[in-house]
């Protein structure tokens, strides 16, 4: 430790000494460690944008399902306890929104064309937290009770159906005992979805008009739960677990969209990769200038050695050197990093590859993330790896037999 | 007692195709508060046989005492310490790190000695005086002529007063009215604070100041004198 304020000054005095090279190395680490952030953040915001838009195609946070529901999504798998029920159990319970819903599949049918859909009864009150929709931006009029007789659906729908706002149309499910149900519905209103499926699939009608339609009584098939943050909802899977022991199946969104669990999973690995690799590039630029940093000045640390120090002070002042080199890099790169992101977080328009986007999953609006976890992270791998592939310039450094490199001819 | 004691020394080097006795069954004691000038023409082994004394070059054979320490068996750390504690150097060329200033090189060796920031200070800047280079203290080497560099080479092998210097060709770059004032300041510490001074040299006013001195020829000693000093 003593020597640590002499070996720092060392290290930052050679550093500066060929200020080019020096440059052009911090030039580098720089713009690797701000392409490592940025593209971290994109892909992050890209992530993070279809598990949002994933959980808001309905899953919610942690759901509650007849077991047999999602092996066969169909009335005959419903849930019998009563709304009532649900509530004196959970709206005191911490949740931070909760719902029940009707979900089967169904077929639309206009004039013109049929389409295969997913039928949502709903309580447009309570569905307000988890909906895709906004429901201020419907062209027409969304929901307004249960007991609406109307039905909204999306504008591609609507294109494809060849209908509008005011006219009819029929939907089409089966009942609990596997019997035609169907109604007419007027359509009340047109929405529009980040995600053009969502257009496509989803038809919201009231709830309890659904119920009388599926011959259910005040049976529905899916409950859901919102928690604070989907990355960690097992706070409020407990929560419902605890409160639900009724035989009901209880789960979290990733359980019901493993596509999407995968997902988050696989980009905390890619995040790691992706640092490692552009590390492995910058590190071919560190390994070399700290190898050209001791070859240039071999008589001089044959001189420090003559005069005392010792070689494992020999061997921390180039790895310091690095170590310095890498920092102020560093901090370049995140500065740069925060600074091109922050002004992007209206999101970026990717509407050209809009349909491939899609097939991910994702929305044609990219929204770039950056959490400082990510950051740490990628500082902190490259601080470790610098400090690894220094070792080996800063040991050969450490070794010179004084009188030999003091006598070393240029 | 003796402070530097070398004996039956051998140090062979390999030159292209030809092995070259650097030194041949040397043996030399210098006593504490010794004066010597190893002179020699250029390969006779002066240079070989400082390096030697100061452990930056293990000998082949024979042993090398410093006090009553062995040397020629101490590890590199051991040396290192050793170097540190006891013994300041004077080389030829090369003598400065070039990306300190003058009272910084200076301060250098006391600096890995642990000493104490106020004191350094103190020191360095009273020896850079000494050896009239006062104004001169914030220049690195590169903004200093030869004869400054070797000035504040020689203060920082003695600032720290060890009880033996190994200087070579320590005039080599000073003109004679810097030369004798140097020489003066090795007079000095020698008669004052009892510094043993081993000085490799070819030039004549150095060895006017030599209590003793020592004539190397192909690796052998040939001649050791005692003589009055200037």
């Amino acid at each position: 430790m003593r020597m640590t304020p002499v070996l720092t000054r060392l290290a930052w005095r050679y550093l500066w000494r060929n200020h080019r090279r020096t440059i052009i190395m911090l030039s580098a680490i720089a713009v690797g460690s701000w392409a490592m952030i940025f593209m971290t953040a994109l892909t992050r915001g890209m992530v993070d944008q279809m598990i949002a838009d994933g959980i808001s195609a309905l899953p919610g946070h942690v759901q509650v399902h007849d077991p047999e529901f999602l092996d066969d999504p169909s009335v005959v798998n419903r849930i019998t306890i009563p709304d009532d029920e649900f509530a004196r159990r959970f709206d005191d319970a911490g949740i931070k929104a909760w719902a029940s819903r009707v979900r089967v599949p169904a077929v639309v049918t206009s004039e013109r064309e049929s389409r295969g859909v997913t039928l949502l009864g709903i309580d447009p009150a309570a569905e307000r937290e988890f909906s895709f929709v906004s429901y201020e931006d419907v062209e027409g009029r969304f929901l307004e009770s249960p007991e609406d007789n109307g039905v909204v659906i999306g504008r591609k729908l609507a294109d494809k159906l060849d209908t509008e706002v005011g006219k009819r149309i029929v939907l089409m499910s089966q009942d609990p005992d596997n019997e035609i149900a169907d109604r007419g519905f007027r359509v009340v209103g047109l929405f529009e979805a980040s995600m053009p499926t969502f257009e496509e699939s989803f038809v919201f009608v009231g709830k309890a008009t659904a119920q009388r339609m599926l011959r259910i009584g005040n049976a529905t098939t899916e409950v859901v739960f919102l928690g604070d943050d989907y990355r960690d909802v097992d706070p409020t899977y407990q929560l419902v677990a605890e409160r639900v022991d009724d035989g009901l199946d209880v789960k979290r969104w990733y359980e019901i969209d493993t596509y999407l669990g995968t997902m988050l999973r696989v980009m905390d690995g890619f995040v790691l990769i992706w640092v490692i690799v552009i590390f492995l590039a910058l590190s071919f630029g560190l390994v070399n200038t700290l190898v050209m940093a001791v070859f240039e000045r071999v008589r001089e640390i044959g001189l420090m050695l003559a005069l005392g120090m010792k070689p494992s002070n020999i061997l921390a002042q180039i790895i310091i050197e690095s170590m310095l080199l890498l920092a102020v890099g560093l901090a370049i790169g995140n500065v740069l990093a925060v600074a091109t992101i922050q002004p992007l977080q209206d999101g970026i328009d990717i509407s050209v590859v809009a349909e491939g986007m899609e097939m991910m999953g994702a929305s044609s609006v990219l929204y770039p993330k950056l959490y400082l976890n990510d950051v740490v992270l990628a500082n902190i791998v490259v601080l470790m790896l610098g400090f690894f592939a220094s070792l080996s310039p800063a040991w050969r450094a450490s070794r010179y037999e004084p009188v030999e490199a003091i006598t070393k001819v240029g | 007692m003796s402070s530097v004691r070398c004996v039956d020394l051998c140090k062979t080097y390999r030159q292209g195709d030809q092995d070259v006795k650097a030194l041949d069954h040397v043996s030399i004691e210098i006593d504490e508060g010794g004066f010597v000038c190893l002179v020699a023409p250029s390969g006779g082994g002066k240079t070989t046989l400082l390096n030697a004394i100061g452990g930056l070059d293990i000998p082949d054979s024979g042993e090398v005492w410093i006090a009553d320490q062995r040397i020629d068996e101490m590890s590199k750390g051991e040396l290192a310490d050793l170097r540190l504690a006891n013994i300041g150097f004077v080389f030829q060329a090369y003598n400065l790190i070039p990306v300190l200033t003058a009272q910084e090189n200076v301060e250098f060796v006391m600096q890995v000695q642990g000493v104490a920031a106020a004191e350094r200070r103190e020191k360095s800047l009273a020896i850079l005086d000494e050896v009239g280079l006062e104004g001169l203290e914030t220049r690195r080497p590169a903004e200093m002529s030869g004869g400054q560099q070797q000035r504040v080479a020689v203060a920082r092998a003695i600032v720290s007063r060890p009880a033996l210097v190994l200087a070579d060709e320590p005039t080599a770059n000073l003109d004679s009215k810097t030369s004798d004032e140097l020489m003066e300041l090795f007079t000095e510490l020698n008669r004052h604070h009892n510094t043993t001074f081993v000085i490799a040299t070819h030039d004549q006013r150095v060895m006017r100041y030599a209590k003793r001195i020592v004539r190397m020829l192909d690796g052998r000693i040939v001649e050791d004198l005692e003589q009055d000093a200037a």
